[in-house]
């Protein structure tokens, strides 16, 4: 069969197809936004910024490492932009442009929102309560003349009503949206309190009272905000999975046309029927039939299988594998929407939207809590009014006095607060929160689904009988495997450690490597029977002329403490299961070496979300602990989600927690960790009841006093943030 | 009490001045990057 030969392809820093991103504005800079792959460390945004920098067209260049965004503008008449992202791809960063349009900033612009409003209310609280302090002096010395209490009391109005007005609307807005909906939210509660609060207060002030709210009402949005805010970006750090997914399929094909040129086309060009050419360490951008060559592809993102598969004319690939070895030519059978790939994006995103409908333990509260609150201070404001003898003034006063009072300070605080500890704690021990309500959901489940490889297996092949191989054999081995991008050749140069690659030594596809009469490859290549049996373990031969041939046995092998996880998690009354894409040949013996009974071979991704349907229908709360993209639909489908961070980058977005490390012990300290966290949270609900408990009652009788109100709203507060930072006491340990 | 007529001003303006920074750093991004805004600081160049 005729190979193609390496320099037919298209070379690696061939122009990427990126003109529909570009933008050119009338000054003739043109600006492109792109996503970095790969992008680690500083060193590395230095590098890229470097690299971008010496090139006189570009004006500006800026890597974002928290978002791994790359913002580039360069005056369009001077260079293109396929050179200068060849600098960039050059130093091993795969870019892949997007349309900032497309992805959704709202999230971004709502935290800038909640971040401004709680500025001004924070600088409205400060200072009024600047200027209550002064009146309360005032009035416990007895020297102050009413005249300066108005001053003082209209002052505080003056601050007070505008940043009321700007700093409450997030309140306002959700209060307003859930009242014409006809159900009642935390907001309402905070919103009636809040706008009665202040009105009261201002009424006082025009007649000269002598208590009023504002510091109250001010103080209330400012710790109700820094709640809203902290919870809000716990939840937006998880970027939209599918979103990501989308961006990990190809930008653009090379098309072979009917007079055998190769043209780079944007993948939504492409049609079926067409060939694309597709160069070792690209991804197939299409869904087809192998019409030319042969080779290794990796299949991981698809099977979630590391173990390479050889492919030859008229075999099956799909959109998303990576070609390992040599260049392929794919007639098109699907693109875009139709690939497999695509049809992965859509069971992620359905399975995610399921995940929405889990109701927080904060809201579950509230829906007890607002009716609670409302029927109260309606009581108060009725009793005083019309049983009490009250005029109508005093009386409301009482009712916003209830209002303040059991107003969800403590409650809007409390879970946040918990969150962010919790977060930073788990940071520190190697896993990353990624969903805001993920603690609360783990910490129900009962069932963990573990998948097989890269997950209770490092997911790559290593040598297992290496030992038994002489060192120089296994060097010389090792130093024709060096030219290889095969995952077997590369476990075998890990395992040799330091060799000299033979640069002459040849690869043909699908066989092995040649280098003068030595052969390292399968059984075929190198002369052994082909029918004598195996163990189950992938193989390499290695042949020297006049030498008995080697056997060289790889395992994808399960990581050093995977058994004594599983015992322990076992042991702590959680069911584990396994879940696998593998052979029942190669799960059935882990599964037996980890002592779990429930074990499923051969499962693509939507049986695996259909198992963990049935599972989730006979009432159990399954937690998914898987990687690759197979995975992600699973991941999004379960109830709770981990997935190791060597995982591509999209079942990192599925995931509610992401762990590093080549351990698995970060799975038992997040499940470990979202019990204590469940405890804390309801502790501070506990705290925070018992503290209307005591204040209610108070507040019915007419007795608290805009004093008493603020001291009692800040030491609830507080309390339940030292209740909160207990967590890091213990668990640090 | 007159000296609170400039006082109680003087101190709504160095609290505005402080919100009006702090609004301002939000509005031209110094918030954006943190992270690598920690690493660009190792950088000498």
């Amino acid at each position: 069969m005729a190979e193609i030969a390496p320099e037919a392809d298209i070379p690696a820093d061939a122009p990427i197809d990126v003109g529909a991103y570009i933008r050119t504005d009338r000054a003739g800079i043109a600006s492109l936004n792109l996503a970095v792959e790969n992008l680690h460390c500083g060193g590395c945004v230095r590098r890229i910024e470097d690299a971008l920098a010496a090139k006189d067209a570009v004006t500006s260049a800026r890597v974002n490492l928290t978002t791994r965004r790359l913002a580039l503008q360069w005056r369009a008449d001077q260079a293109r932009a396929g050179e200068l992202l060849g600098a960039v791809s050059a130093l091993g960063y795969r870019l892949v442009p997007f349309d900032p349009e497309l992805l959704r900033d709202g999230a971004a612009h709502e935290d800038q929102v909640l971040l401004r409003a709680m500025a001004v209310a924070g600088f409205a609280a400060a200072n009024v309560m600047l200027l209550s302090v002064a009146v309360w002096a005032g009035e416990a010395s007895g020297d102050m003349g009413p005249a300066l209490r108005d001053l003082l009391h209209w002052i505080s109005a003056l601050v007070a009503l505008p940043a009321v007005a700007y700093a409450g609307r997030p309140f306002f807005r959700s209060a307003w949206g859930a009242l014409r909906l006809g159900v009642m939210n935390m907001d309402l509660p905070i919103s009636l309190a809040v706008l009665l609060a202040a009105a009261t207060s201002l009424h006082e002030t025009i007649n000269h009272g002598q208590h009023t709210y504002f510091d109250a009402s001010v103080g209330l949005l400012f710790f109700l905000l820094i709640g809203r805010y902290l919870d809000r970006r716990a939840r937006s750090k998880a970027r939209s999975a599918a979103e990501q997914l989308l961006l990990l399929g190809a930008v653009a094909a090379r098309v072979v046309g009917a007079d055998g040129q190769v043209r780079a086309l944007p993948i939504g060009a492409v049609n079926a029927g067409m060939t694309v050419r597709v160069a070792p360490g690209d991804r197939v951008p299409v869904d087809g039939c192998v019409s030319f060559g042969q080779g290794a592809v990796d299949a991981s993102l698809i099977s979630g299988e590391s173990e390479p598969r050889s492919v030859k004319i008229g075999d099956w690939v799909h959109a998303g594998i990576m070609n390992l070895s040599h260049p392929l030519e794919v007639k098109v059978a699907a693109a875009g929407d139709d690939t497999l790939l695509a049809e992965i994006v859509r069971l992620t995103a359905a399975a995610e939207q399921g995940k929405a409908a889990y109701v927080r333990l904060a809201d579950r509260a509230a829906r007890i809590y607002a009716p609670a609150v409302h029927l109260l201070a309606l009581a108060g404001f009725l009793g005083w009014w019309g049983l009490g003898g009250l005029d109508w003034q005093p009386a409301l006063l009482i009712a916003v006095a209830v209002l303040i009072i059991t107003c969800p300070c403590a409650l809007g605080l409390a879970v946040p607060v918990v969150q962010v500890v919790a977060s930073g704690l788990a940071m520190r021990q190697g896993i990353l929160v990624k969903a805001g309500d993920g603690f609360e959901r783990l910490a129900e489940v009962d069932t963990l689904v573990f998948d097989k490889t890269g997950t209770l297996t490092h997911g790559r092949p290593e040598l297992v009988n290496g030992a038994d191989i002489a060192a120089p054999v296994l060097a010389r081995a090792a130093s024709l495997a060096a030219g290889s991008r095969h995952p077997l050749c590369q476990a075998l140069v890990r395992a040799a450690g330091p060799v000299v690659a033979r640069s002459e030594a040849y690869e043909h596809p699908g066989m092995g490597m040649a280098l003068g009469a030595l052969r390292l490859g399968n059984r075929v290549w190198c002369g052994v029977d082909a029918a004598s049996p195996g163990d189950g373990n992938s193989e390499l031969w290695f042949h020297q002329p006049g030498q008995a041939k080697v056997r060289l046995a790889f395992r994808d092998q399960l990581k050093a403490d995977a058994a004594a996880v599983i015992e322990k998690l076992q042991n702590a009354g959680w069911r584990i299961e396994i879940v696998s894409g593998d052979r029942p040949e190669v799960v059935a013996p882990l599964a037996r070496q980890l002592k779990i009974s429930q074990w499923r071979a051969d499962c693509r991704p939507d049986e695996k979300v259909a198992h963990l349907r049935n599972l989730a229908q006979s009432g159990r709360k399954v937690a998914m602990i898987g990687d690759g993209v197979n995975d992600a639909p699973a991941l999004a489908a379960a109830y709770a989600s981990l997935s190791p961070a060597r995982a591509a980058d999209v079942a990192q977005a599925a995931a509610d927690f992401v762990f590093q490390g080549e351990d698995l012990a970060p799975v038992a300290m997040a499940l470990i960790l979202a019990r204590r966290v469940r405890r804390l949270i309801l502790q501070n609900f506990s705290l925070a009841l018992a503290y209307n408990v005591l204040a209610v009652p108070l507040a019915l009788a007419g007795l608290v006093t805009p004093l008493f109100a603020a001291i009692a709203m800040s030491s609830s507060s507080l309390l339940v943030t030292l209740n909160a930072l207990r967590l890091n006491g213990r668990g640090a340990q | 009490m007159t000296a609170l007529l400039v006082l109680i001003p003087a101190a709504l303006f160095l609290g505005l001045l402080g919100l009006g920074g702090f609004l301002w750093a939000l509005r031209s991004g110094q918030f954006e990057d943190l992270d690598g805004a920690a690493e660009r600081i190792l950088h000498d160049d």
